[in-house]
C-alpha cells in the first residue's frame, strides 16, 4: 500500500540483534503485584513474542495497568518472575526502558510547551543528540498527522491529537516494543479510528505491541493474541477468533421483552420468558436490559422463539464478539 | 523494511539510542530550563524585584530610622549601618523562598497534574535523576536571584568586605537546605492545601524571627533556641558574617555544616518520598 505522506517507512524498530534468541521479548511467570492486602495481579503467566500485537483485555480494575507498569519498569514486582528483552526490570530498568516505548493511560505531555518541544524534550531523555531528536520529530509529527501543529502549544489540541502526540513521543527512540495502556479510552469514535489506523501501521511494520484495553473492538482490531483478565488473573488466552470459537457461539440473538424490561427477569412474567427460551440456543445470558441467546444460527433461533409464542419488542442477530467471551467467562460486562 | 540505520558503536551490540545514557539528570535539568525560558518574565518579579523592594524599604527606609536613633546596629561588638545588617538576611530569605517556591507547587504539579516525572520514568531516567535535575534547577534559580541581588545591593554599599563574594555559594546551600525538605513534603501531599500552611505558618515566621530584621538576642530567651534549629537562622548568620567580614571561619563553617545537614536529610526524605510515590 502506498501512502501519500511517504510514511510507510518504519518509525519504530521491528527487532534487533540483541533480542533474546527465543524471540520472547517479555516473559512473566507467576507475576504478582500487591498493594497492602489488595492483590492487583495474581500470579499471571504471559509471553509476548517478537513482532506480535498482544493484548490484555479486561474491565477496569482487572490488573491490566498494574501489569503494564511492571513491564514498563516503573512498579516493582512483588513476586514471580519478569524478564523484558531477557533483562531483569529490578536491575536493568534504565536499559530496558531505553528500548521501550510507553503510552501511559493518562497523557503526560507538558501542555505549556509546543508540540515539537514535547518531542524534543522526550527524545533528550533518551540521550539522543539534538540533531537526531529534531530529525525524528519531523518524521514522527508526519506519522501522527500533526506536522501543521508543530509549533503550536499542546494545551488547546483535541484529545485525539494529544493522544497521537503521546504515541509519536513514545516512538522517539525507535522502540523495539511499544506499551499502550488504554490507548483510545475517552476519545470519540472518529479519533479512535484515526489512532487505530496509526497503530495498525506500526503493527504492519512488525513493531511488537502490548495493548491493554477494555474495548473488545479495540482488542479485535489490534491484537494477534490476547489474554482476558479479571480480578488479577488470566481467565483465557488466544487469538480473538480462537477465544470466540472456544467460549462463544458463532452468532448471538439479542432479544428485548417488555415484561422483562418492566418487571425484571425474576418476576413471574420474566421467568416465563426465560423458561420458554430454554433450549432455543446453546446458552442464555440474561442482562438487565436484554436476553442474549447464543446459537450457531441466530435467525433459526429467532424463528424457534417466535414459534414458541414469544413476542420480543426487538430482536437483533449479530456475530459473537470478545464481549460475549468475557461475559461468558466472568458473568459480567467489560464496561460497567 | 527492517534496517538499522544508525551505526552501532564498536564492541557493543546495542544501537546508541537503545542504551541508557549516562547521567540522565542532565536532560531533566535541560527540560526545566526550557520551561523557565517560557516563564522567566513572571518569575522575575518574585525572584528579583521582591528582594530589591525589601532592600529599599527595610535597608534604606527603616535603616535610616535605626541609624539616626541608635547609630546603627550592634554585631559582634561592632556597630554597623542597618543596611549592612539586613541585606545579607534579605539575601538568605530570598534563597529560602526560591528554594521553597520551586519545590512546592512545581513538584506536586510534576507528580500530579502534568505528569512530568512519570514521563521521565518511562525513559531511562530514574527517580534519583529527577531529584538531581530538580535540585540543579533550583540551585540555578537561587544562584540567579542571589547574583542579581548581590550586585544591586553592592551598588547601595551594602557590603563591608570582599568576603561578601562568598555569599553566593552559601546562598546556593541555603536554597538547597529548603528545597530538599520541601520537595520531600511535596512528594507526600495529595493536594496543595498543605502549601498554604507551609508558607503561612512556616515561611513567614521564619522570615520574621530568624535574626533577619533584628538580632535573635532580642527574642525572649526561650525562643532563641528555636531560631538555632531553623535553617534560615544558619543561613542568615553565615551570610551576615561573610558580608560584614566579621565572625570566625569556624563559625561560618559551623553554619555551613548545619545547612549541608538540612539539605542532606531533606534529600534522603525527598528520594524516599518520590520513590514511593512515583514507583508504587
Amino acid at each position: 500500500m502506498t501512502d501519500a505522506t511517504g510514511l510507510d517507512r518504519p518509525v519504530a524498530q521491528p527487532y534487533a540483534q540483541t533480542d533474546p534468541d527465543d524471540g520472547v521479548l517479555m516473559r512473566a511467570r507467576g507475576l504478582t503485584k500487591t498493594f497492602g492486602d489488595f492483590v492487583a495481579v495474581d500470579g499471571i503467566d504471559v509471553e509476548v513474542h517478537k513482532g506480535e500485537a498482544f493484548g490484555f483485555l479486561g474491565p477496569n480494575g482487572a490488573g491490566k495497568s498494574s501489569t503494564m507498569r511492571m513491564i514498563g519498569c516503573v512498579s516493582p514486582v512483588t513476586a514471580g518472575e519478569l524478564t523484558i528483552f531477557g533483562l531483569d526490570p529490578d536491575r536493568d530498568g534504565p536499559e530496558i526502558r531505553a528500548r521501550l516505548g510507553v503510552v501511559p493511560q493518562k497523557d503526560t505531555l507538558d501542555e505549556e510547551l509546543t508540540v515539537e518541544e514535547n518531542l524534543w524534550v522526550y527524545g533528550r531523555y533518551f540521550g539522543l543528540s539534538r540533531a537526531e531528536v529534531k530529525r525524528r520529530t519531523v518524521e514522527l509529527l508526519e506519522f501522527a498527522q500533526l506536522s501543521d501543529r508543530a509549533s503550536d502549544r499542546v494545551e488547546p489540541l483535541s484529545g485525539g491529537m494529544k493522544r497521537r502526540l503521546t504515541i509519536a513521543r513514545s516512538l522517539i527512540n525507535e522502540p523495539r516494543m511499544l506499551l499502550l495502556d488504554e490507548p483510545t479510552t475517552g476519545l470519540d469514535p472518529q479519533a479512535r479510528h484515526i489512532l487505530w489506523d496509526r497503530l495498525f501501521r506500526l503493527k504492519r511494520q512488525g513493531v511488537t505491541l502490548i495493548v491493554t484495553t477494555h474495548y473488545m473492538d479495540e482488542a479485535e482490531q489490534l491484537c494477534d493474541r490476547l489474554v482476558v483478565m479479571d480480578k488479577g488473573r488470566i481467565v483465557a488466552e488466544g487469538s480473538p477468533r480462537e477465544l470466540i470459537e472456544a467460549h462463544s457461539t458463532r452468532e448471538v440473538l439479542e432479544l428485548r421483552f417488555d415484561v422483562v424490561l418492566h418487571d425484571g427477569i425474576d418476576a413471574p412474567g420474566g421467568q416465563d420468558v426465560a423458561d420458554r427460551l430454554t433450549g432455543v440456543g446453546e446458552r442464555l445470558e440474561v442482562l438487565p436490559d436484554r436476553i442474549l441467546v447464543y446459537a450457531s444460527d441466530g435467525d433459526a433461533a429467532l424463528a424457534t422463539a417466535t414459534a414458541r409464542g414469544l413476542d420480543p419488542v426487538s430482536a437483533l442477530v449479530r456475530r459473537s464478539t470478545l464481549e460475549d467471551v468475557f461475559l461468558h467467562l466472568t458473568g459480567r460486562s467489560l464496561i460497567d | 523494511m527492517v534496517q538499522d540505520t544508525l551505526a552501532r558503536p564498536a564492541g557493543t551490540a546495542e544501537p546508541a539510542r537503545h542504551r541508557a545514557p549516562s547521567a540522565p539528570w542532565r536532560f531533566v535539568y535541560e527540560y526545566q530550563l526550557r520551561v523557565y525560558r517560557r516563564t522567566w518574565r513572571g518569575s522575575l518579579t518574585t525572584k528579583v524585584l521582591t528582594p530589591i523592594l525589601f532592600l529599599l524599604s527595610m535597608g534604606v527606609g527603616l535603616g535610616s530610622l535605626v541609624n539616626s536613633a541608635a547609630g546603627g546596629i550592634d554585631v559582634d561588638g561592632r556597630t554597623v549601618p542597618y543596611l549592612q545588617f539586613v541585606v545579607p538576611a534579605i539575601l538568605a530569605v530570598t534563597c529560602m523562598s526560591t528554594g521553597m517556591g520551586e519545590s512546592s507547587w512545581p513538584v506536586l504539579g510534576a507528580i500530579k497534574w502534568v505528569g512530568t516525572y512519570h514521563a521521565v520514568l518511562a525513559t531511562p531516567g530514574r527517580v534519583v535523576d529527577i531529584l538531581i535535575g530538580h535540585c540543579a534547577y533550583v540551585t540555578t534559580m537561587v544562584g540567579l536571584a542571589s547574583a542579581v541581588f548581590l550586585v544591586v545591593s553592592a551598588g547601595f554599599g551594602a557590603f563591608a568586605s570582599w568576603t561578601a563574594l562568598w555569599c553566593l555559594p552559601v546562598s546556593l546551600l541555603v536554597g538547597l537546605a529548603f528545597a530538599t525538605p520541601v520537595t520531600a513534603l511535596s512528594s507526600r501531599l495529595e493536594n496543595d492545601t498543605g502549601f498554604n500552611l507551609l508558607f503561612r505558618l512556616g515561611q513567614t515566621p521564619l522570615m520574621l524571627f530568624s535574626g533577619t530584621f533584628f538580632p535573635v538576642s532580642q527574642l525572649p530567651g526561650w525562643l532563641q533556641p528555636v531560631a538555632w534549629v531553623t535553617p534560615l537562622w544558619h543561613g542568615v548568620e553565615a551570610e551576615r558574617a561573610l558580608a560584614l567580614g566579621t565572625g570566625s571561619l569556624a563559625g561560618v563553617l559551623g553554619h555551613v555544616a548545619a545547612l549541608v545537614g538540612f539539605a542532606a536529610v531533606g534529600w534522603v526524605f525527598a528520594l524516599w518520598g518520590l520513590t514511593t510515590r512515583l514507583r508504587p
